[in-house]
């Protein structure tokens, strides 16, 4: 592999910018003239819009201008749309309710966005906000997407009656039912899957500049897929054409979802820049994140598990409601339905599965993709369900598990997905052996000599990632296709610079994608470089989310190096006067096999730039592009085990320690792959313990600050035990998996089965903070 | 507007500013040292924490006025040239940050931690101390190691530099 090449735990060449401070933020732009954008928002979960005075604030020192939803609509500005189609089971399309980027007649949630106030500093702009006089007419709201579909409950859209969005299904619900009815036994459960807020570091931000002279406009945003930004932000919003609309995402401080989606700020800025004359700066506050940024999850799900007599799952029978808050986001559709329902079998051989979805307006933040998105919430259906089994028919939860894996590949399950490949038995074996699962009843004796309270529990995940096949996708209701593009632009001097669709915010790409072209031709990293985020670079391309930029970027890259090295060898077989099947390119230099005949790498590359004695016919220049779509989604999966110690008299649960044993298929770089996994760990483990969003009744966010919504910290969490085991992804040039949620997904159901272990309980509620495990003890004795 | 004077990372620097502007604002907008972030609106996130009067403070809890006068140290100033601080260094080497976007906050907690225990730390020091600083994409995990690490190495400099004194 070579210390830079394919394997080796290359240190990141990103690093220097960021460790210096020389990283550059959308927040660090600075533009000549630049003003700042203070957005008025909804202190109303569900409110009409009676009046709007915007005097006073236009008085105001500073103020450039306050601009208000009717002449963002005047101006032709389309609403915010979500792009994947939903059927439901009656065949009705889903009922999509009008989001304007600006509120014209009626908010729909605390933090919808009203009025933009542009002035000379963020002070003014403030100020000035605070001015803006509305007159609202207050509205009965619903925040809990159970209640919202009662008859009765107040009406969010006019287009989605009793709210729902739509009623959908996946499976064979006959099958399902009749395998339910002739069981040996059957394990119900009511799961709750908790509402998150994804909470990059880096806040939210826009920069719009319009400029007047071209008629162009450029948008610096804090962006996972800045192309995508410009696709929507030109076809359905009517912002610019795509010549005249250019979109630069530049160090975007941590996404997880969360930056995917085209939000109102982006789209404001652009347009208020046109109608004040100056560039126009958005960042958010962290509470004004907390309230206008994406949520995450917010299940509540019935599930009924089916088994015969030998402890073999013969159906599943989930049925979810899904709130989706009080717009549908870019992707909220495909979330709870293909992202979620498909991976219902997880790593078991189940023949009949039903899911019925329901998804549902409230008056809440519109809730999307986070870490995971969809099959976090199907692993803990699966995985919570699976350990109340095991308790229920009395055998260890490893045995169940071990007893109904999937064993042979490729496997059909019947919910959409084919597993390529996998071997679950060699991450539950290895992950029991790390965690040292034969020695916990010792540990656990030893605990309760102290009067603590020990539990174990594990969780064996699966997920679909490398979204995904274009065909594939758009059969089911997606509006774009799902591939990568990669451009290898090899200079005259024999450097080289990758143009990738994807976009790195914190994955590392800069360092794992420079590793395939070091291993490729045998140059140093160093002379590699990554360009990436910026839509006049870049011709295309999907970003980056779904753990996709390794098995869909990175085989793109790798497309795109196949066309440059097959160009290179001939260039260098005519100069060597050598047959092309005999040329040979490593450690940096073009050889001919069996001969000391050889050519340093740039002189090829600058012979492909003079031109001056290339083959007949060929083209001067070695630049290749690629576009790669995937023919399958990728399956990384792994077994996760989590020990915890319960102090009763404080209900403060501690972990002891957290393993994750996960099968990536081939690794680039050992290093960036683990720290992704402790990420995801740290995330998951949040989740269950710490995070939670919470609204009141109505519909005021209650968590909406790092005072009240509980972060993982530091000593929240123990340091990991992970591990890897290889079944390559035989789907992809590189045989990679995707590793970007696992860490997310697998988590939560372990450490929510340890602590259920730990109290002897059934189940408890998410995050299981102090008082909710204080609780669950009183409440048992 | 106040009238604000300061020496950062050796320079001397002045300015006027409104009276309410935080330091992290001051740093950030008037002098152009971007490396110091805002993470959060509450000083819970430490991504900005710079050193000021050779203590880590969270420069969103100062008004620049109130910082007049003082020594600050940030991001841009800790490595020595071209010599990256041996924090630095540990962060890169362990793979102790993802986005980049809270790690010049860690860095600065860091190395005034460190300066606090010249006894040296372990493990739990390290997490209880990294109280006021959130990261979100490495689980700390990483950033413990690095801690440790360059704690570590300091102390061996230290020791290798007494010993050549002696």
């Amino acid at each position: 592999m070579g210390i830079e090449g394919v394997g080796a735990r290359v240190a990141r060449k990103e690093d220097k910018r960021f460790i210096t401070g020389g990283g550059r933020y959308v927040d660090d732009m600075v533009v000549p003239g630049m003003k700042h954008a203070v957005f008025v928002r909804s202190p109303h979960a569900h409110a009409q819009i009676k009046k709007i005075d915007v005097k006073k604030a236009q008085a105001m020192p500073g103020v450039v201008g306050v601009l208000t939803g009717k002449e963002l609509k005047a101006d032709g500005i389309g609403n915010l749309i979500c792009g994947w189609m939903i059927h439901s089971k009656d065949g009705t399309p889903m009922k999509m309710g009008a989001w304007s980027p600006l509120a014209v007649d009626k908010v729909r949630y605390v933090g919808d966005a009203v009025v933009v106030v542009v002035a000379e500093t963020k002070g003014q702009a403030r100020d000035a906000a605070e001015a803006v006089e509305i007159t609202y007419k207050e509205l009965k709201a619903v925040v809990d997407a159970t209640k919202a579909i009662q008859p009765g409950a107040p009406q969010i859209h006019a287009e989605a009656e009793n709210n729902l969005i739509f009623d959908w299904e996946l499976g064979d619900a006959k099958a399902t039912d009749a395998a339910i009815k002739s069981a040996a036994h059957v394990t119900r459960m009511k799961i709750v899957n908790n509402r998150l807020v994804p909470n990059a570091m880096e806040p939210r931000a826009a920069l719009g500049h319009y400029d007047k002279a071209e008629d162009h406009y450029t948008c610096w945003t804090t962006s996972q897929n800045p192309h995508v930004a410009r696709l929507v932000m030109s076809a359905f919003y009517n912002v610019a054409p795509e010549n005249k609309l250019r979109v630069i995402a530049p160090d975007v401080g941590g996404g997880f979802g969360s930056k995917i989606y085209i939000y109102p700020e982006e789209i404001v800025c652009l347009w208020a820049s046109k109608k004040t004359g100056v560039p126009v700066k958005w960042v958010a506050d962290r509470t004004e994140s907390f309230l206008s940024d994406a949520h995450g999850r917010d299940h509540v799900s019935t599930v009924e598990m089916a088994f015969d007599k030998d402890n073999r799952i013969t159906a599943l029978k989930v049925d979810t409601i899904a709130n989706l808050g009080a717009y549908m986001s870019l992707f909220s559709s495909c979330v709870p339905t293909y992202l979620y329902a498909t991976l219902l079998s997880g790593q078991y051989n189940i023949p009949a599965i039903h899911a019925n979805v329901r998804a549902v307006y409230t008056n809440t933040a519109p809730v999307d993709a986070y870490r995971g998105a969809g099959r976090p919430e199907a692993t803990y259906v699966l995985e919570r369900t699976m350990e109340t089994a095991a308790r229920e028919l009395g055998v260890s939860p490893a045995e169940l598990r071990r007893r109904n894996f999937i064993t042979s590949f490729p496997h059909q399950t019947p919910v959409i997905m084919n597993y390529d490949a996998g071997d679950y038995n060699a991450s539950l074996d290895a992950a029991m052996k790390a965690a040292d699962y034969a020695g916990f009843t010792k540990r656990r004796a030893d605990a309760a000599n102290r009067g603590k309270l020990r539990g174990i529990g594990m969780s064996c995940y699966i997920e679909a990632c490398g979204l995904a096949p274009s065909s594939a996708v758009g059969s089911l209701g997606a509006g774009v296709g799902l591939w990568e593009s990669a451009e290898v632009r090899v200079n005259a001097a024999g450097t080289i610079e990758v143009l990738t669709g994807s976009h790195s915010h914190g994955q590392g790409h800069e360092t794992t994608f420079a590793q395939l072209v070091t291993q490729r031709f045998g140059v140093p990293i160093d002379s590699v470089s990554i360009v990436h985020g910026d839509t006049d670079k870049v011709q295309m391309g999907m970003g980056t989310y779904g753990s996709r930029s390794g098995a869909v970027g990175m085989s793109a890259i790798v497309k795109a190096l196949d066309k440059v090295e097959a160009k290179a060898k001939k260039i260098a077989a005519h100069l060597l006067e050598a047959d092309e099947g005999d040329i040979v390119i490593e450690n940096g230099e073009v050889k001919v096999a069996g001969t000391d005949k050889s050519l340093p790498w740039f002189q090829v590359a600058l012979a492909s730039y003079t031109a001056h004695n290339l083959p007949a016919g060929m083209e001067p220049g070695l630049k290749e592009t690629a576009f790669y779509d995937p023919s399958n989604f990728t399956f990384p999966a792994g077994c996760y085990i989590c020990e915890v110690e319960i102090d009763p008299e404080t209900g403060m649960t501690e972990i002891i320690q957290f393993v994750a044993a996960d099968d990536f298929g081939n690794i680039i770089n050992p290093m960036i792959v683990e720290g992704q996994v402790h990420g995801g760990i740290a995330q998951g483990v949040g989740q269950a313990l710490l995070e939670g969003a919470h609204y009141d009744a109505s519909g005021q966010l209650l968590t909406a600050s790092y005072m009240d919504y509980t972060m993982p910290r530091a000593a929240d969490l123990p340091s990991f035990k992970v591990s890897t085991s290889n079944t390559p992804c035989p789907g992809n040039p590189l045989g990679v998996k995707g590793c970007g949620e696992a860490g997310a997904i697998g988590s939560p159901p372990a450490v929510i089965n340890a602590i259920t272990d730990a109290l002897g309980v059934v189940d408890i509620a998410m995050p299981a903070s102090p008082a909710t495990v204080w609780s669950a003890i009183r409440a048992k004795h | 507007m106040s009238d604000v004077s300061l020496t950062v990372n050796g320079k001397r620097v002045s300015g006027s500013t409104e009276d309410r502007t935080l330091l992290v604002h001051f740093l950030r907008e008037h002098l152009g040292l971007t490396g110091t972030h805002v993470g959060c609106d509450t000083s819970q996130c430490g991504a900005c924490v710079v050193h000021v009067d050779g203590r880590a403070v969270k420069s969103c809890t100062m008004l620049a006025v109130q910082a007049s006068g003082s020594s600050i140290v940030t991001i841009e100033g800790l490595a020595d040239g071209a010599e990256l601080h041996p924090v630095q260094a540990a962060f890169k080497e362990h793979h102790g940050l993802q986005c980049g976007f809270c790690t010049p906050g860690m860095i600065m907690a860091a190395t005034d931690m460190i300066a606090r225990h010249p006894q040296g730390l372990d493990e739990a020091i390290v997490r209880a101390e990294l109280d006021g600083n959130i990261c979100r994409c490495t689980g700390y995990h990483n950033i413990v190691k690095a801690i440790l690490a360059a704690s570590a190495a300091m102390s061996k400099g230290a020791k290798g530099k007494a010993k050549q004194a002696a």
